[in-house]
């Protein structure tokens, strides 16, 4: 029983991470309906950034610059790649996601070569206990931090004017757009929040209690996980993301632990293609209606 | 586009007819041309090369199925990689000899194995049809990158097929009615050439390339590639004028999975061993569905040639990069921060991507179809959108 609770908080604080970097896709995808394949990277730019900083500024000094400078990159390729070719429709975006995304991962895994530095000093490898059961710290703090984040999002979502601006553009773009809501706006912030979010999220992953492994390849993979979390919970509900990312944490803590760890990657893949069956559009996600 | 507004008056009367006549005739010679071309390479490249060119072959193969299954049938895949592990294993265990103690092997005939191989994969494609028939886009897409996910589980835990991620296991090299493509056999010789291992691969290799090709082409212009693309443009009006959206979808699916299938067993023959993958990053990894997805982009969606020509330039660059360093000293550095010709490639191909989608969305094939002399109103089955 007490592993069991324990996988069940272990899961939920990785989940929570996955929830972080689901909500990523999912913002971006409501405020412009593109899937952004180049999350993964922006994870390792900011991851990256940490590493390159952390001697000049210390742990928290080079966390901040590596959470505003995923926000910026992803502000980058949102003004100078995806808002040029405003006419190419939202498939061939995505597609040109993945080119940015190729191109990044590659030089930053080069950059990186054989060191896999761990990012999470603050919390990384400090177990402790609590009624029997040994938690890791990164979980718990993970937990936390995507607590306060989603809350803050979900209240800005609900009653900020950006928040408003942007779901009235999820609803219909032409019609917000001749309300006098400027489109460019809202969707430059919404992949500053998105590229903010997964800079958060890499000061988990690239961890020792997380993944076991420091900042690498598998980090960029490890992100990757999240895009199971955003579609099965729909890629455009953003309490979809949260649900998904729990459900993905949960899956992969227990079924390491009960079937085995080779399993545990392509567990999160079945249960998706389990829920996708069953709904084609998510959990939460709105279906497409087609009209002849 | 309209008709009327290409016409000029003065050509209008006489011009056009023979001129579309002489553009085909000119696109038949230039593929007759390309086709001795290649032919010829054996005799005139070293092996190294050719192993280049094979590898290219692989990817051409791959590539050309993918196309019909996104281009075509609109359907978003990142599963190709698994459908190559399919391949590449259901070759390696129809034609393994079967008194191995270690692994199973059926010790069929290689040439039925290879055939076996791709019968394998398009099952397994086929099987994925209650997925892939409901889902549309990326949702399609993410989905079937979960079967790469299940495939790097099988190549770890079904060792008996596979032979494991450490050892991996040896292919049975490919023969056909007993001329085996290895140094083995009887001693050929053309113009002075010997033709061994891979001089024969590579004509094994083109001749499933140019078999790919055809067949794919024919599909196309087909009902079957009709259907595919009427699915593609719009479901609704396409099951209302009578075609069946699930089957469409379906055979899409199977029929590039079998594509992927072949390509993986040229794979296994090419690397002559069958490794599955240690992480999502080999063989048959994330990283080679995307490559395949590159290939497809670059060249251009649902275009048969532009997808045999994204081959050339994914497949083929590292390759070709990797034989001029040799020669040149370039790529010297090894260890952290090498460039290495993979490194360089992925670089190349990612801005081609990008460069692609913001500015010929319509791939290499646009441009060529912009370059060559004969307009062709009559096919529009290529067009992407």
């Amino acid at each position: 029983m007490n592993t069991f609770l324990q996988l069940v908080v272990n899961g939920l604080g990785k989940g929570a991470v996955f929830a972080l970097l689901a909500l990523g896709f999912v913002i971006i995808f409501k405020a412009t309906e593109v899937v952004n394949f180049a999350h993964g990277s922006l994870v390792l730019f900011g991851g990256y950034l940490v590493v390159v900083t952390r001697e000049a500024l210390g742990w928290v000094g080079a966390s901040l610059v590596g959470i505003v400078s995923a926000g910026l990159l992803a502000l980058l390729l949102e003004r100078f790649l995806l808002s040029r070719s405003r006419h190419a429709d939202a498939n061939s975006l995505a597609l040109l996601t993945i080119g940015v995304d190729v191109i990044i991962t590659e030089e930053i895994v080069r950059r990186l070569g054989v060191t896999l530095p761990f990012l999470g000093d603050a919390w990384d490898a400090k177990p402790f206990q609590l009624g029997g059961i040994t938690l890791f710290r990164t979980h718990l703090v993970a937990l936390l931090v995507a607590a306060v984040l989603i809350t803050a999002f979900t209240l800005a979502f609900k009653y900020s004017n950006w928040g408003v601006a942007m779901r009235a553009q999820a609803e219909n773009r032409e019609a917000a757009a001749l309300m006098g809501i400027r489109s460019s706006r809202v969707t430059a912030t919404a992949w500053v929040v998105a590229g903010v979010l997964a800079g958060v999220a890499v000061l988990f992953i690239a961890t020792q209690d997380f993944s076991g492994a420091g900042l690498s390849r598998g980090t960029h993979s490890i992100a990757l996980a999240a895009f199971p979390a955003a579609i099965l919970g729909g890629l455009d509900s953003t309490a979809g993301a949260v649900v998904g990312g729990l459900v993905v944490g949960l899956v992969e803590a227990l079924s390491a632990q009960y079937v085995s760890f080779d399993f545990s990657k392509s567990a999160v893949f079945l249960v998706m293609l389990v829920v996708l069956v069953v709904r084609p559009s998510g959990l939460f996600g709105t279906r497409e209606s087609t009209r002849v | 586009m309209s008709d009327t507004a290409v016409k000029t008056p003065a050509a209008a009367p006489t011009a056009p007819p023979p001129k579309r006549d002489r553009g085909r005739l000119l696109k038949a010679l230039a593929w007759v041309a390309l086709l001795v071309v290649l032919l010829a390479i054996p005799l005139y490249l070293d092996a190294a090369w050719l192993k280049a060119g094979q590898y290219m072959m692989i990817g051409g193969v791959g590539a050309i199925g993918l196309t019909l299954l996104v281009g075509q049938a609109g359907q978003l895949s990142l599963a190709h990689a698994f459908f190559l592990l399919a391949g590449a294993t259901g070759y390696t265990v129809l034609s393994g000899p079967s008194d191995d103690e270690r692994v199973i092997g059926l010790g069929l005939d290689p040439g039925l194995s290879l055939i076996g191989a791709v019968v394998v994969a398009a099952l397994l494609g086929l099987a994925f049809a209650p997925v892939s028939g409901r889902l549309r886009g990326i949702y399609l897409g993410v989905a079937s990158l979960s079967l790469v996910f299940l495939g790097l589980y099988f190549g770890q835990s079904a060792e008996t097929l596979t032979g494991g991620t450490s050892t991996g296991r040896t292919p049975e090299p490919f023969s056909l009615f007993g001329f085996p493509f290895t140094n083995g056999g009887p001693e050929i010789e053309l113009m002075g050439v010997p033709i061994r291992q891979a001089e024969r691969l590579w004509y094994l290799f083109l001749l499933l390339t140019v078999l790919a090709f055809v067949v794919a082409k024919a599909a196309v212009r087909s009902r079957v590639g009709r259907s595919w693309r009427a699915v593609r443009d719009n479901e609704a009006a396409a099951s209302v004028m009578g075609v069946s959206v699930t089957r469409a979808k379906a055979g899409a699916f199977a029929v590039s999975s079998a594509y992927a299938g072949l390509a993986g067993a040229m794979t296994v023959l090419w690397f002559d061993i069958l490794k599955p993958d240690e992480s999502e990053f080999g063989t048959y990894g994330i990283n080679i569905s995307i490559a395949f997805l590159a290939m497809v982009i670059i060249g251009g969606l649902g275009s048969v040639p532009g997808a045999l020509v994204g081959a050339l330039i994914v497949n083929g660059l590292p390759q070709v990069l990797s034989l001029y360093s040799a020669d040149l000293g370039w790529f010297s550095g090894t260890g952290d921060g090498a460039l290495t010709p993979i490194l360089v490639s992925s670089f190349v191909y990612g801005a081609a991507i990008i460069l692609v989608v913001l500015f010929e969305p319509g791939g290499l094939a646009a441009i060529g179809r912009r370059i060559t002399p004969a307009k062709k109103p009559h096919l529009p089955e290529e067009q992407d959108k």
